[in-house]
C-alpha cells in the first residue's frame, strides 16, 4: 500500500528532475512537459504493444522527449519568441502527434503484455511484488540521478548552469547559448518523457490526456522539496527533487484516501495543486521578508546598544 | 589588429524613431594599442563597442579583426578573441555559481564537452590567479556573495585568463566606489602589460583618459572627432581637451549654420 506511494513518487520524480533542469537550472519556463510526458507514455506503450523489449521502449520514449524539447528550443532560438510561448506551441502540437502515435486512439491499454512492472517481481523473487516494483524503480531513478549529477559537473553542464544564471556571460566565454538551450531543454524533456514511459507501464495504459497540468504538479513537487533544506549542490538539488516528488504523491494519496471526510474529490486536485504552488511561493516570500525583518530588528538593537555604550562612556 | 571601415549603424530605420547612432566611422587599431574613448552620453561609444563585439549587426561598413572579416560573425564567435567587460558588474559572471565554476567556464573557453576539467591542479592554479584580488580562499563561494568591486575584478581576471587578443572595457569601473575603482584600474593596467593586450576603454574621466594608455579618441554624435596618440597625447591637459572639443564642435556648428543661411 505505502510502497505504491513511493513507486508513484519515484516515477514522478524523473519528471520533476526534468522540470528542475528547465525551470531552476536553465531558467527556462518550459511548458513542453504537458505534451512530452504523454509522448513518452505513448511511445513506450506502442513499442511494448508491438513487441519491442522494455529497455528499448524506455530508450525510445527518452529520445522522443529529447526531440520534443529540441523543437521547443529551436522555435525559441530561431524565431526569438519567449520560451513560454515556444513550449505552449510544442505542447499543443504534441497533442495531435500523441494521438497519431497511439493509432488515433485516446487510450491504449497495456494488457496481456510484459511491462517493467510485470517483470520486476519475477526478477526480485525474494521480494513481494510491491517491494520488487519499489526496488526496481528506485534503481532506475538512482541511475538517472547519478548520471544527471555527473553531467552537471562536466564542463558542458557547468556552462548550462552558467547560462541559467547569466546568458551574456556564456556568450562572452565563446559559447553559443542556442546550442546549450537545444541540449538542455532536450535533456529536460527526455527525462520527462522517460517518466511518462515508466508511468504508462505502472498504471497499465497510455492516455493522450496524461500530461494535463503536469508542469504545475512538477513545480509543486520542486517547491515542496525546497522546504526541506537549502542547497546549491547539484547532487542535493536532484535529491531534493526526488523527495519533493514523493512528498507530493503522498499528499495526493492521503487526499484521495481521507479527502472525502472534508468533501474533497480527485476532481479538486488540480485546484489544490495550484493552491499548493501559490502557497509555497507565498511562504518562500514571507520567509525572506521575515528574515529581512529579523535582520532589521537586529540592526536596530545593535545601533541602540552602541548608542547606549557611548552614552555610558560620556557619563 | 582591428580595422573598421565606413561603419554606419542606424537604429529603427524607416520609422519615426530612426536614429543614426554611428555615422561612417573608420578606425584603425594597432596591436598593443591602449586607447581611451571619451565622449558625452549618446555619442556612439557603446554602439561602437556593441558593433565590434557583434551584439547588433552593422547597417553598412566592414570590420576586419586580426586579418579576418568578422562583419557578420556571431557575438559568441567573436568573443573567442575579443573580451568585453561591461559597466554592470553582474554581467560578466554567473551569480548562481561558485567562483571555481565561473573560472573553469572561462578557462575552457568555447563550446564544452563532457569532460570534468575542474580538478585540484586547476584549483591550485585558480588560487594563485586569485591572489592579487584577495579571493584565493573563496573558491567555493557563490559569486553572488561578492561585492561589485570583487565581481568586476573577477570578471577582469576571467576575461584575461581566456587569453583574448583585444579587450573592450565599457566604463568598467563606473559602478564602483573610488577605492575599488582604483583597485580594478590597477589590475587592468597590470594585466594589459603582463599579457600584452590591445585595449579599448570607455571613460568619462578626462584626466584619466589623458594619463592612461597611448591613444585618445573622442566621439560626438556618432563620429570620431579627435584621435591623438603618443607624444601629442602626453602633451594634453583637461583644459586643452575641453577647448579642443569646443573648437571642433563650434566649427561644425558654424558650417551647418553657414549651410542654412546659404539656402
Amino acid at each position: 500500500m505505502l510502497e505504491g506511494i513511493f513507486v508513484d513518487g519515484l516515477v514522478f520524480s524523473l519528471m520533476v528532475i526534468g522540470i528542475l533542469i528547465s525551470y531552476r537550472i536553465l531558467d527556462f519556463a518550459d511548458l513542453t512537459c504537458d505534451g512530452s510526458v504523454a509522448t513518452g507514455a505513448a511511445v513506450a506503450t506502442m513499442a511494448i504493444v508491438n513487441g519491442l523489449p522494455i529497455s528499448l521502449a524506455l530508450l525510445l520514449s527518452f529520445i522522443s522527449g529529447v526531440l520534443a524539447g529540441m523543437v521547443t528550443a529551436a522555435i525559441h532560438n530561431k524565431l526569438k519568441i519567449p520560451g513560454l510561448l515556444a513550449g505552449i506551441l510544442t505542447m499543443t502540437m504534441l497533442y495531435s502527434i500523441n494521438l497519431r502515435i497511439l493509432g488515433n486512439k485516446a487510450n491504449v491499454p497495456l494488457l496481456r503484455v510484459e511491462t517493467l512492472y510485470s517483470k520486476l517481481p519475477k526478477f526480485f523473487t525474494a521480494l513481494s511484488p510491491e517491494w520488487a516494483s519499489l526496488v526496481g524503480t528506485l534503481l532506475v531513478v538512482l541511475f538517472v540521478k547519478v548520471l544527471i549529477d555527473i553531467f552537471f559537473r562536466t564542463d558542458l553542464g557547468v556552462a548550462m548552469g552558467a547560462m541559467g544564471g547569466n546568458e551574456q556571460m556564456v556568450i562572452s566565454q565563446g559559447i553559443n547559448p542556442e546550442v546549450l538551450k537545444l541540449m538542455g531543454i532536450g535533456l529536460s524533456n527526455g527525462l520527462i518523457a522517460l517518466s511518462g514511459g515508466m508511468l504508462a507501464q505502472y498504471q497499465g495504459f497510455a492516455d493522450a490526456n496524461l500530461g494535463q497540468g503536469m508542469v504545475v504538479q512538477g513545480l509543486a513537487a520542486i517547491m515542496l522539496g525546497e522546504f526541506l533544506f537549502s542547497t546549491n549542490r547539484i547532487s542535493l538539488l536532484t535529491l531534493r527533487a526526488i523527495l519533493g516528488a514523493i512528498m507530493y504523491k503522498a499528499l495526493m494519496f492521503f487526499g484521495r484516501k481521507y479527502g472525502y471526510l472534508i468533501h474533497i474529490t480527485p476532481n479538486d486536485f488540480k485546484l489544490l495543486t495550484g493552491i499548493l504552488v501559490i502557497a509555497s511561493l507565498f511562504i518562500a516570500q514571507t520567509r525572506s521578508v521575515a528574515s529581512s525583518k529579523g535582520a532589521k530588528k537586529k540592526a536596530i538593537a545593535r545601533s541602540l546598544a552602541r548608542h547606549e555604550a557611548t552614552l555610558k562612556e560620556e557619563n | 589588429m582591428l580595422d573598421i571601415t565606413n561603419m554606419t549603424k542606424v537604429f529603427y530605420p524607416g520609422t519615426v524613431n530612426e536614429k543614426m547612432a554611428l555615422d561612417d566611422v573608420s578606425l584603425h587599431v594597432n596591436k598593443e594599442d591602449v586607447i581611451c574613448l571619451v565622449g558625452s552620453n549618446g555619442s556612439g561609444k557603446s554602439t561602437l563597442f556593441n558593433l565590434i563585439s557583434g551584439t547588433f549587426p552593422l547597417t553598412s561598413g566592414k570590420i576586419i579583426f586580426d586579418g579576418t572579416d568578422v562583419t557578420t560573425s556571431a557575438e559568441y564567435k567573436r568573443a573567442m578573441t575579443i573580451g568585453r567587460i561591461f559597466q554592470d558588474p553582474t554581467k560578466g559572471t554567473a551569480a548562481n555559481m561558485s567562483i571555481e565554476d565561473n573560472m573553469i567556464t572561462a578557462a575552457t573557453k568555447g563550446m564544452k564537452g563532457l569532460r570534468i576539467s575542474l580538478n585540484n591542479e586547476k584549483r591550485e592554479q585558480f588560487r594563485h590567479l586569485l591572489e592579487p584580488i584577495g579571493l584565493q580562499d573563496r573558491l567555493k563561494d557563490n559569486v553572488g556573495l561578492l561585492s561589485g568591486g570583487q565581481r568586476q575584478a573577477l570578471t577582469l581576471l576571467m576575461t584575461v585568463m581566456s587569453k583574448p587578443k583585444m579587450i573592450l572595457l565599457d566604463e568598467h569601473t563606473a559602478a564602483l566606489d573610488p577605492r575599488n575603482a582604483q583597485i580594478v584600474i590597477a589590475l587592468t593596467e597590470r594585466y594589459i602589460r603582463e599579457y600584452k593586450l590591445t585595449a579599448l576603454m570607455v571613460t568619462h574621466n578626462m584626466q584619466f583618459a589623458i594619463d592612461f594608455g597611448n591613444r585618445l579618441i573622442m566621439m560626438d554624435e556618432g563620429t570620431i572627432i579627435l584621435d591623438v596618440a603618443g607624444k601629442e597625447k602626453s602633451k594634453l591637459t583637461v583644459e586643452k581637451l575641453v577647448k579642443l572639443f569646443k573648437d571642433l564642435r563650434n566649427k561644425t556648428f558654424d558650417n551647418d549654420e553657414g549651410l542654412l543661411t546659404k539656402s
